[in-house]
């Protein structure tokens, strides 16, 4: 139960009387139970009142929530005492209850909180949380809770500050003390109101750690100039935006106000802050879901297809891509914002990867929809692989964002499988090739391909060729299957790269070798996870 | 993928510098033979066909303004003196002058400007210089602007490459054309058509 006592009062008082809305007063006397927040406005506004009525003399503890104000019945008892003069008394106490109930009727225009700008006010109410939700509805998100995030206007805590400053002048008179942490937060204060009514709306519990935000920008123009003589205060705290937007950030405007001191701060805004005309307005009302990630495996069979998007100057080079064969359906399924598309390496345009496939794994930003079952996934890679001829796709599923890892991982250090189709110069004889079968753990040094040096810095790298296989094809073919540690450069490997490769085919053979078609057999990583497809 | 040609040659174009002045440069000094062999640049001694190949990678990165970078290939065009018969190479020398080594080039690092601290190459700056042993010394020049990327040290330890493999593995260097000037690289060098006409009016000139 949250109580106002007595040294309460003063400071009641002082904030009522300068336009601070009941809530508020509550935070400012430190009054740290939910209950009494939720409670109507009108209410609360009346009942405030009626407590400055009282007797202030009275030594017990007033409890706030008591039913009959106490000042009703000491009318009653004055009533008692005069029977002389009780027409007199009942008439004069008639027109004062009438003046009373018209001074009541002034105020219940609603007027705006020079502390929240309407924050506690206007926006905890049922119309608020109505509208709110119905565009939480309307944006069509599958969730299970729900996390709310507000953004207030910085001008915010410099009002905070004057009323905190103000409350602490009043308190010393009185020999008190308030520091600014025993002050109730107005974002937390806010919650606690909005929260039980927006759970109960939406049908699902809040919880700080949902995926599904919802998230609301609070403006309130008409003060939005308070902030700008802390600029010239603390102009360091003030740098110049990079984009059009104020430098009057809400941590600039708290970092200013921490360095501010007291006296300069009064010396240039009101303390206690002034009443404003309006309330602030809710500029937006966004919706977002924490990003789903998919995974599974990728086999290509067209030699004819770039792994993204192949564009120069606005024109498509080649049709389609990989991830965008793949990413279109789920796009369309997940109903994301976009996504991003990542795989234990990769392989050239005119590269086949056979086997089980590389693994990929694919970010949906924004999801709509999140909840998939098993056979839902199935059904859906289904779908892609009916789609096209040129990629097919196993073991689709949902994952973690610890897939991105997976990616890394079997790109930097698993092993390749290859196999390649050899064209050699001058003729060979299948006792030529033979002793490539015996050359195990075959160290390469590959300075950085020419075909990729526009766009990659000049290196050395050191990798290995695990194990080499040879089949003779003729005179001047045959089919090399190999074996190779991550980030190989296979292509290299044969044709030399003008002698950048070393060794490679052609030195091992003494010929000039160069590289008629390559595919990838296998790519050694064991995640994600096989599924029974 | 067709055969034929081997190794990484396939996606290069080649481009042609002949050791001769270019069309409207006119004649220096008097006869024929003269006007197709002096030499454009007009501190070296004008020897005839001295002539290079630049190979320019089909591959390129973009930038916002629509110009590319393709890296380029410095080479010796078959008709260069040096791969002719009878030639032996007595040696090959990076060091241009007393301050300029084409072997100290920095290029290491792992950021997307790592190209700043390369070497700056003019048309006419001077890759290296190859001694025959019959007493001749030749340049080899970058013949396109850019930044030095590396040159190639395998022909310090086996010069015979140069002129066994000249278009692959007895490159001379590798070059990097600047961003904004790559539209205007190929303006000062032949096709192999055009390069094609030249030699045919070496031939006709000479006969």
């Amino acid at each position: 139960m949250s109580s106002l006592t007595e040294k309460d009062r003063p400071i009641v008082r002082l904030l009522l009387n300068t336009g601070t809305c009941p809530r508020c007063i509550f935070r400012f006397c430190c009054v740290g139970s939910q209950t009494p927040y939720k409670r109507p406005y009108k209410d609360l506004m009346k009942e405030l009142k009626e407590f400055l009525k009282n007797n202030p003399e009275k030594e017990d503890t007033v409890c706030f929530e008591v039913a009959d104000p106490p000042c009703k019945r000491i009318r009653l008892e004055n009533t008692e005492e005069g029977p002389a003069d009780l027409n007199q008394n009942g008439v004069l106490k008639q027109i004062a209850l009438v003046n009373e109930e018209n001074t009541a009727l002034e105020s219940s225009a609603v007027k705006v909180c020079n502390v929240c700008l309407g924050i506690l006010q206007e926006f905890c109410e049922v119309d608020f949380v109505k509208k709110l939700c119905q565009k939480v509805k309307s944006a069509d998100y599958q969730f299970t809770s729900f996390v709310f995030s507000v953004s207030l206007p910085p001008q915010l805590s410099v009002r905070e500050r004057a009323a905190w400053l103000l409350v602490k002048q009043e308190m010393g008179k009185l020999g008190l003390s308030l520091a600014k942490d025993d002050i109730v937060q107005l974002k937390e204060a806010y919650k606690w109101i909005i929260h039980p009514q927006l759970s109960e709306e939406l049908g699902v519990p809040a919880d700080g750690k949902s995926l599904f935000e919802v998230s609301v920008v609070f403006a309130h123009p008409e003060t939005d100039e308070e902030c700008h003589f802390l600029a010239t205060a603390c102009p360091d705290c003030f740098k110049p935006a990079k984009n059009k937007q104020s430098v009057f950030t809400r941590m600039a405007v708290i970092k200013a106000l921490e360095k501010i001191k007291e006296e300069d701060f009064c010396k240039h805004f009101p303390c206690p802050p002034t009443s404003p005309k309006n309330f602030c307005v809710a500029l937006e009302i966004q919706c977002n879901n924490g990003a789903v990630f998919v995974a599974g495996r990728y086999n290509k069979y067209s030699r004819n297809l770039p792994q993204t998007p192949w564009i120069i100057d606005g024109e498509r080079k080649l049709e389609s891509s990989v991830e965008e064969l793949i990413s279109e359906h789920l796009m369309a399924e997940f109903k994301a914002d976009s996504f991003n598309f990542s795989s234990s390496g990769r392989e050239d345009v005119d590269v086949r990867t056979l086997g089980n496939g590389r693994p990929f794994a694919i970010e949906l930003v924004n999801p709509r929809r999140i909840h998939f079952t098993a056979e839902e996934m199935k059904g859906l890679q289904q779908t892609i692989n009916n789609s096209s001829d040129k990629i097919q796709v196993r073991d689709l599923q949902l994952v973690t964002r610890s897939a991105i890892g997976h990616m890394k991982e079997g790109e930097e250090e698993k092993t390749k499988t290859y196999s390649a189709l050899v064209w050699i110069d001058k003729a060979i004889q299948k006792e030529d090739i033979a002793f490539l079968d015996d050359l195990k753990e075959l160290k390469l040094d590959q300075k950085t391909p020419l075909r990729v040096l526009h766009r990659r810095p000049l290196a050395v790298r050191h990798r290995i060729i695990h194990t080499m296989k040879s089949e003779y094809i003729d005179e001047h073919h045959f089919r090399l299957h190999l074996k190779t540690q991550a980030g190989t450069y296979i292509k290299e490997f044969v044709h030399g790269d003008f002698g950048r490769t070393k060794p490679n085919i052609g030195s091992l053979l003494n010929r000039t070798a160069d590289i008629l078609e390559l595919d990838v057999e296998s790519v050694d990583v064991d995640w994600p996870p096989t599924l029974d497809n | 993928m067709a055969a034929a040609q081997g190794g990484a040659e396939r996606y290069f174009t080649r481009w042609y510098k002949p050791g001769t002045a270019l069309t409207g440069r006119g004649a220096r000094g008097g006869g024929l033979c003269a006007v197709t062999c002096v030499c454009v640049f007009a501190d070296v001694k004008g020897r005839p066909c001295e002539d290079f190949c630049v190979l320019q990678h089909s591959n390129r990165q973009y930038n916002n303004y629509n110009s590319c970078c393709r890296i380029c290939v410095i080479t010796l065009a078959e008709a260069h003196p040096l791969l002719q018969n009878g030639k032996t190479i007595k040696s090959i020398n990076y060091q241009i002058s007393a301050n300029c080594s084409r072997l100290q080039n920095k290029v290491s690092g792992k950021s997307k400007r790592v190209w700043l601290g390369a070497q700056f190459l003019t048309e006419l700056a001077p890759l290296c210089r190859i001694s025959s042993s019959d007493g001749e010394e030749y340049t080899i020049y970058s013949c396109i602007r850019g930044r030095l990327i590396e040159v190639n040290e395998n022909i310090l330890s086996n010069p015979a490459i140069l002129q066994e493999k000249p278009s692959t593995e007895g490159y001379i260097a590798v070059v990097l054309p600047k961003f904004e000037e790559s539209k205007s690289i190929t303006q000062g060098l032949l096709t192999q058509k055009e390069y094609e006409e030249v030699l045919l009016k070496r031939l006709n000139s000479s006969s």
